[in-house]
C-alpha cells in the first residue's frame, strides 16, 4: 500500500507537470526558421489570394506574373484565387486560420493582419527575410531583379509594421480623389479652386439644388440629382477627424470616436442629407454611375476606381444613352485646413502565412518579392489610379513615360486616372494611416456606419438630434463591440484584475506544491532517522 | 499524511485540465463583430428600431398589423415603412445572419436585401412560404427592394408561373415587372467579347471575363436583331447548377429559352435560372 501511494503521487505530479506544459502552445505553430538554403530541386505548390477592382486587366497582370515567376522557379506552382472584396478575403482567412489551411500569400489590408496575428505564428513577420543578404529585398540569391529595402517608399513600409515588426509589404497604394463635373461647377457660377474645402462642397451642392417648376433640376435639367456622394463613409469620418484634429482612436486602440466634434460632424451631414444634396454609396449607388450620367457634381472614390470616372471613362456601368458629356476635374478630397491638406493613404499589401515547411515559407517569400519587381508594380499600377510602392519603380523611365502620357487616349493613358495617380504621387507626405490594433477593423466599421445611419435615419424623417447620437453611439458600441477594446487590444493594454477562477487555480496549485515540499520533507527526515538508527 | 498530498494534487490536475479547456479558438473578437449574434426570436437591426424577427406570429400582433396591397407598395414612397405579404419563389444567399431573396405574390414582385435571418430560419424560407414583412422600401442603382426588415412566416403557399416578357424587352413597360419570374423565349445566343486568342465567346465569367469558374456568368442573347446581357448570379445558382453548366456550354447562334428573376441594376439584368437550347 505504502509502495501504491508514492507511485500515485509520482504519477500524479507527472500529470500535473504534463497538464500544465499541454496548457500553453498545444495549438501553437512553430516559429519560422529561414533555411539555409532555397531547395530548387523541391516542388513546392503555393497559393495566392489575390484582390482586383473587377478589371480583367489586373487578372491578366496577376497571371502574367504567375507565369513569369514560374519560369524563373520552374519548382515553384502559383495558384491564384481572385477575390473582388477585401472583406471576403479576410472573412475566408480567419476561417482558414482555423482549419490550418491558409493560402501562402495573400493580399490583405494592415487591420487585417492585427487580428490574423492573434493567432500563435501565424503571420510570418518579415523582418529576418526582409533582410536576408540571400534571399532578401535585393537577396545576391534572389533570381530576379527585386527592390532593396531602402527602395520601398518608406512610408508605405512603415504602415507594414505592427509591434516594431513588419507583417507585410506594400503591394500597391492609392488614396482617395474628388472627381468633379467641372461643366456643372461653372454653370452653377463657381470656379473649382486647387483645394476645395468642405464649405466649398457643401454650398455648391446646395446652389445645384434649384429646380424648375416641374421639378427638374436646373442644373442637369433631370429629375435626379445628388450633388454630393461619398463612396467610403468611413474614410469619410476617418479624414475628417484627423483633418479637423478631433479624436479617432489612440495607437494602442483606445476608442476616441464618441464625442461632440463627432456629433458636430453628423449634423451637417444629416443637415445636407435633408436637403437631398448628399448621399452615400451603401445608399443610393456608385459615385461613377451618378457621375457618368450627370446626376452628381463631386463624387469622391478610390484613385483606384479612377477608370469608371467621367464620360471617357474606359470602364463604364451605364448605358450610352445615360451618359452625358461634362468635363471632369480631379482633386484632393475637400480638406478642413487647405493649408494643411490630409489624406488616407491605402491600397493592398501582402502578407505570408506560416506553413510546416520552411522551404514552402521561402517559396511564398520570393513570390512576394517578384510582385514588388518593376514588371508587376509599373503594369498593375497603370491598371488603376495607383502608384508603385517602390522608387525603383516610380523613378523608372517606363513609369514616367506613362504619366507623361496622360490623355493619348482613353485607355491606358487616360487622363483621369493619371491625373488620380499623380494626385498620390504629389502629396505621398501629406498621407496618414489610422493605428492598427486588433478591433481597428471594427472601429473602422463603426466610423463609417455612424455616417451611413444618419444619412439613413435622415431620409425617413426621424429626428436626429443629441438623443439620436447618444442612442448612435451606444448601439454603435455595442455593436462593433467597442466597450470590449480595451482588453483586447494588441499593445501594452492594462490586463486588469484577475478572474476568480484563475485566483483559485493558482491558489490550489500553491498548496498542492506546499504539501509537495512537505511530503518530500517528510520523506527526507524519516530517511535521516533510519539512517540515524542503522549507525 | 499521503491522502493529504494524493488529494490536493488528484484537485490541482482535475482543475489545470479544466484551466486548459477554456482556451479560447482562433477567431477573434473582430471577426465576432462583423456578425453580430442573433437568436432565433430577435435581431437588432437598424439603430433607429429594433426589430422583432420572431417566425411565430401571435394573433395579437396579426390584428395590429397593417398589410399593404401590392399596388400600395409600389405607390408607398421610398425611405417609408411598408408592410407586405408575399411568398418565397428563390433564395440568392445567405450570409452573417442576413438573407436576400426573390418574393412574389398573385400582384408582382418584391425583392429582400439583407433580412435579418438565422441560418436556421434561411432553411425554412422554401420556395412557396408565405411571409409577412415589414421594413424600408429603398432603391439601389435602379433595383426597389426593402431592406432593414423583419419578417415572419404565416400560413399560405403561391409559386409563380414564368411570365413571358420576351415582347417587352427594350421597352419601358418591361420595369413594371421588375424581380418577377420571367420567362424569355426564341433569343438567338450572341458573342459576348473575344479570348485571349481573339474568338468570340459565349460567355464570360464575370461581366468583363476577369473572373474565374464559380463566378458570376455573363452572356448576351439577341431578339429582332437587338442583343441584351443576362447573367447567371453565382449565389442564386451555383457552379454546381444546371443553369450554369448550360450557360458555359452555349454556343453562338444557338436559339435559347430561358427562365429567371427580373433584376434590375441600371436596367434590367435578368438573373438566369434556366436556359433550355431550342435550336
Amino acid at each position: 500500500m505504502r509502495k501504491n501511494s508514492k507511485c500515485l503521487v509520482l504519477f500524479l505530479l507527472l500529470a500535473a507537470l504534463l497538464s500544465l506544459t499541454g496548457c500553453h502552445g498545444s495549438r501553437k505553430k512553430s516559429e519560422f526558421v529561414l533555411p539555409e538554403a532555397f531547395d530548387t530541386s523541391k516542388q513546392y505548390e503555393i497559393t495566392f489570394w489575390a484582390k482586383n477592382d473587377t478589371n480583367k486587366a489586373q487578372t491578366d497582370i496577376y497571371k502574367k506574373a504567375i507565369s513569369d515567376f514560374q519560369a524563373i522557379y520552374p519548382n515553384i506552382t502559383v495558384n491564384l484565387r481572385l477575390y473582388t472584396d477585401y472583406g471576403k478575403i479576410y472573412n475566408d482567412v480567419i476561417t482558414n486560420i482555423a482549419t490550418n489551411t491558409t493560402p501562402n500569400v495573400c493580399i490583405t489590408y494592415p487591420d487585417h493582419i492585427a487580428t490574423y496575428r492573434t493567432g500563435d505564428n501565424v503571420v510570418i513577420p518579415l523582418d529576418q527575410l526582409m533582410q536576408d543578404s540571400k534571399y532578401g529585398l535585393g537577396g545576391s540569391e534572389v533570381l530576379f531583379d527585386s527592390p532593396t529595402k531602402e527602395e520601398i517608399i518608406a512610408p508605405f513600409l512603415s504602415e507594414c509594421m505592427q509591434d516594431g515588426q513588419y507583417y507585410a509589404l506594400p503591394y500597391m497604394r492609392s488614396t482617395e480623389a474628388l472627381y468633379i463635373n467641372k461643366t456643372y461647377v461653372e454653370k452653377l457660377g463657381y470656379k473649382i479652386p486647387d483645394v476645395l474645402t468642405w464649405d466649398f462642397i457643401w454650398e455648391v451642392s446646395e446652389a445645384a439644388l434649384k429646380k424648375y417648376a416641374d421639378g427638374t433640376y436646373i442644373v442637369n435639367d433631370q429629375k435626379v440629382l445628388i450633388p454630393f456622394i461619398y463612396k467610403s463613409t468611413d474614410n469619410m469620418m476617418i479624414q475628417i477627424l484627423k483633418q479637423a484634429g478631433f479624436g479617432y482612436s489612440s495607437p494602442k486602440g483606445d476608442v476616441d470616436l464618441f464625442h461632440q466634434d463627432t456629433k458636430d460632424l453628423l449634423t451637417t451631414i444629416s443637415k445636407h442629407t435633408g436637403t437631398g444634396a448628399f448621399s452615400t454609396f451603401k445608399l443610393s449607388g456608385y459615385p461613377a454611375n451618378f457621375l457618368n450620367a450627370g446626376q452628381c457634381i463631386f463624387a469622391i472614390d478610390s484613385t483606384a476606381g479612377s477608370t469608371w470616372m467621367g464620360c471617357d471613362a474606359p470602364l463604364m456601368d451605364i448605358s450610352e444613352d445615360a451618359l452625358v458629356d461634362f468635363v471632369t476635374e480631379v482633386r484632393m478630397i475637400p480638406q478642413w485646413d487647405p493649408k494643411n491638406p490630409q489624406m488616407i493613404s491605402q491600397g493592398p499589401s501582402l502578407c505570408l502565412f506560416n506553413k510546416e515547411d520552411s522551404g514552402e515559407v521561402l517559396a511564398s517569400w520570393l513570390f512576394a518579392q517578384y510582385l514588388l519587381s518593376n514588371d508587376v508594380q509599373i503594369a498593375y499600377a497603370q491598371t488603376e489610379g495607383y502608384v508603385p510602392v517602390t522608387s525603383k519603380a516610380q523613378n523608372s523611365t517606363e513609369y514616367q513615360d506613362y504619366l507623361s502620357r496622360g490623355g493619348e487616349d482613353n485607355s491606358t493613358y487616360y487622363s483621369v486616372k493619371i491625373q488620380a495617380s499623380k494626385l498620390l504621387l504629389e502629396n505621398m507626405d501629406n498621407t496618414f494611416v489610422t493605428p492598427v490594433f486588433n478591433g481597428s477593423t471594427s472601429l473602422r466599421d463603426a466610423a463609417g456606419s455612424l455616417i451611413e445611419n444618419t444619412v439613413k435615419s435622415t431620409k425617413r424623417k426621424a429626428t436626429v438630434d443629441d438623443a439620436y447620437f447618444e442612442k448612435l453611439f451606444s448601439e454603435t458600441t455595442t455593436l462593433y463591440h467597442l466597450d470590449e477594446r480595451g482588453e483586447n487590444a494588441v499593445g501594452k493594454a492594462t490586463l486588469g484584475k484577475m478572474p476568480l477562477p484563475s485566483v483559485i487555480l493558482l491558489a490550489v496549485l500553491g498548496i498542492t506544491w506546499f504539501f509537495i515540499g512537505l511530503y518530500a520533507l517528510n520523506l527526507a527526515l524519516k530517511q535521516r532517522n533510519m539512517g540515524k538508527n542503522h549507525n | 499524511m499521503k491522502k493529504s498530498v494524493l488529494l490536493p494534487l488528484a484537485l490541482a490536475l482535475v482543475l489545470t485540465v479544466a484551466g486548459c479547456g477554456n482556451e479560447p479558438a482562433a477567431p477573434t473578437q473582430e471577426s465576432q463583430s462583423s456578425v453580430e449574434s442573433t437568436t432565433e426570436s430577435t435581431v437588432e437591426n437598424s439603430t433607429e428600431s429594433t426589430v422583432e424577427n420572431s417566425t411565430e406570429a401571435s394573433s395579437s400582433e396579426e390584428n395590429q398589423v397593417t398589410v399593404m396591397s401590392y399596388a400600395e407598395y409600389i405607390a408607398a414612397e421610398l425611405q417609408t415603412e411598408v408592410t407586405v405579404e408575399t411568398y418565397v419563389q428563390a433564395k440568392q444567399s445567405w450570409w452573417q445572419d442576413k438573407a436576400t431573396v426573390y418574393t412574389q405574390n398573385e400582384d408582382g414582385a418584391i425583392f429582400l436585401y439583407e433580412l435579418p435571418c438565422s441560418e436556421e430560419d434561411y432553411a425554412k424560407l422554401v420556395p412557396g412560404t408565405k411571409i409577412r414583412v415589414t421594413g424600408y422600401k429603398s432603391e439601389w442603382m435602379g433595383e426597389v427592394e426593402i431592406v432593414d426588415s423583419s419578417y415572419e412566416i404565416i400560413d399560405g403557399s403561391f409559386i409563380a408561373t414564368a411570365n413571358d416578357v420576351t415582347a417587352l424587352l427594350g421597352t419601358d413597360e418591361l420595369i413594371a415587372h421588375q424581380n418577377e419570374f420571367v420567362s424569355f423565349k426564341g433569343l438567338t445566343v450572341e458573342a459576348i467579347g473575344q479570348d485571349a486568342d481573339g474568338n468570340d465567346v459565349a460567355f464570360f465569367y464575370d461581366w468583363d471575363g476577369s473572373g474565374e469558374d464559380g463566378k458570376d456568368l455573363y452572356f448576351k442573347a439577341s431578339k429582332d436583331g437587338v442583343a441584351y446581357t443576362f447573367t447567371v448570379e453565382s449565389y442564386l445558382c451555383d457552379k454546381t447548377t444546371e443553369v450554369y453548366a448550360a450557360v458555359k456550354n452555349l454556343q453562338i447562334g444557338q436559339t435559347i429559352d430561358m427562365e429567371g428573376f427580373l433584376y434590375w441594376y441600371e436596367g434590367a439584368n435578368p438573373h438566369i435560372t434556366a436556359v433550355t437550347v431550342v435550336e
